[in-house]
């Protein structure tokens, strides 16, 4: 019920959370390599 | 109140609740903003001149807000509905860096702490406790997920804020006038992205239940109740003022690491054979919030299967035994302080997001919303006691001619005591007395 909504709405919230793990990721790093 | 009035968000039978989530996400990644507040302070001092204590300000004023708007903005949440609540939370949200942006635009300092601190930090309070009673009504039979989802937006808002700041910033420019443009599209932006919340939240129609759950047949154990609690009530039952003590001491000890994690680490391994570089200092900040992120989603659900009084045995008990372990041989190896140290964090998140869940199963779902708010005191004072313990000792021991790990050696062991003091309140949680729960009449009505 209602699934092209529930995807429009996970996606609201999931792409800028997906950005913001991406950004962390490549914080994370030097402390692997470092 | 028309459009924004509880009786306007009634869910329509075909409603599905996996809605109701990613409404409340809109409000918490928005709000979680205010943990990235640190990306403008820095701009701000070389644009206006100001000290690091006055370009904290702002910040420190919103989270004050916090702790006053959602303990006694809670009543009016429960009353008008959690739509009334996320438009007011995005109106002043976003009014908060427009007006900021109109201090930075004409270098007036205290437009900023007024717009940021008070009016957006009105938006943070009133935001925070929005959507929890929501989610628990829709989720009965998980609240620590529904509830964990929400509460982990808020870890997760500065994810996001952190880099898209920064990047505006470079963008727009360090003077005042770049402040203020970055401010602007903050406000605009985050207007438009909480909105989704506002338009999608609903409330579940009266007797309303997830299909094939039946809540007689889920109230297994004592500790979960199906009576109800006012919030007034509640604020004079030992259970609330237990929970109290728990939040506030398993924050103070995450706070404790949280605060000083890039200077504890390179102070550790400072006179070891594998130093941490500044780079790598970072990341382990970064790695910390990642834990926080996680643990508010991944121990909140698991509180579902384990229960309320389990999950926080293990966050002051097992949290208190990292402690030990960083104390004592913390310096021993990189992997494990950062393990260590990520184990507690992620016990720091999962506390602030399994505390609404543990609230419903003492007081039940009638003004749940409303005594949480009243809970995050606890919040705002470990907010004060954490950093002033680690970083009053840290500086005592450093003028006393000491440095590496005994720089913290002293909080490592107060941060254990406290941690010691929250596992005997937990112990002592029962069933809330019957003579506080509301008469079966105003249950029904809740229901």
């Amino acid at each position: 019920m209602r699934r092209p909504l529930i995807v429009f709405a996970w996606l609201w919230v999931g792409l800028p959370l997906a950005y913001g793990l991406v950004e962390l990721v490549r914080r994370v790093t030097p402390l692997f390599t470092s | 109140m028309g459009f924004l009035d509880r009786s306007r968000t009634v869910a329509p039978a075909d409603w599905n609740r996996w809605l109701i989530p990613p409404a409340a996400l809109s409000v918490h990644l928005a709000i979680g903003q205010a943990y990235a507040w640190s990306v403008f302070k820095s701009p701000l001092e070389g644009a206006l001149g100001l000290s690091g204590t006055q370009s904290a300000l702002p910040f420190q004023l919103g989270i004050v807000m916090l702790g006053l708007s959602a303990a006694f903005g809670g009543t009016l949440v429960e009353r008008n509905g959690p739509r009334w609540a996320m438009f007011v939370s995005a109106v002043c949200f976003s009014s908060g860096f427009l007006i900021s942006a109109l201090g930075a635009w004409t270098s007036q300092f205290w437009l900023v702490v007024i717009g940021y601190g008070f009016v957006g930090g009105i938006g943070l309070g009133i935001g925070y406790i929005s959507p929890v009673s929501t989610l628990i009504k829709w989720f009965p039979d998980r609240p620590g997920m529904a509830t964990g989802i929400a509460i982990m937006g808020f870890g997760g808002g500065a994810l996001i804020a952190s880099p898209w700041s920064t990047q505006m910033l470079k963008s727009f420019g360090k003077d005042h006038t770049g402040i203020a443009e970055s401010f602007a599209v903050h406000g605009v932006v985050y207007a438009v992205f909480m909105s989704l919340g506002v338009l999608l939240i609903r409330v579940p129609a009266e007797g309303w239940r997830p299909p094939g759950w039946e809540p007689a047949a889920a109230v297994v154990n004592k500790m979960i109740t199906t009576a109800n609690v006012s919030a007034r009530n509640a604020i004079r039952t030992p259970q609330f003022w237990c929970l109290w003590i728990i939040l506030c001491f398993n924050v103070t000890a995450g706070i404790g690491i949280l605060e000083k994690a890039a200077p504890m680490i390179t102070d550790f391994f400072a006179q070891t054979a594998t130093p941490i570089a500044v780079a790598a200092a970072g990341g382990f900040v970064a790695l910390l919030s990642l834990a926080n992120m996680a643990g508010r989603i991944v121990w909140s659900s698991t509180s579902d299967l384990v229960g309320r009084k389990n999950i926080y045995r293990i966050y002051l008990g097992v949290g208190a035994a990292m402690y030990l372990v960083i104390a004592l041989a913390g310096n021993v190896s990189t992997a494990l302080f950062v393990v260590c140290a990520m184990v507690i964090l992620s016990f720091y998140g999962g506390g602030f997001a399994t505390i609404p869940a543990y609230l419903k199963d003492l007081f039940g779902t009638f003004q749940v919303g409303a005594i949480h708010g009243r809970l995050l005191t606890a919040w705002s004072t470990a907010g004060v006691l954490g950093p002033l313990i680690v970083n009053a000792i840290a500086d005592s021991q450093k003028a006393a001619g000491k440095s590496g790990p005994d720089l913290y050696t002293n909080s490592l062991f107060i941060m254990i005591a406290l941690l010691a003091i929250g596992f005997v309140a937990n112990e002592l949680v029962k069933p809330v007395n019957a003579k506080f729960h509301e008469p079966a009449e105003l249950e029904e009505a809740s229901r």
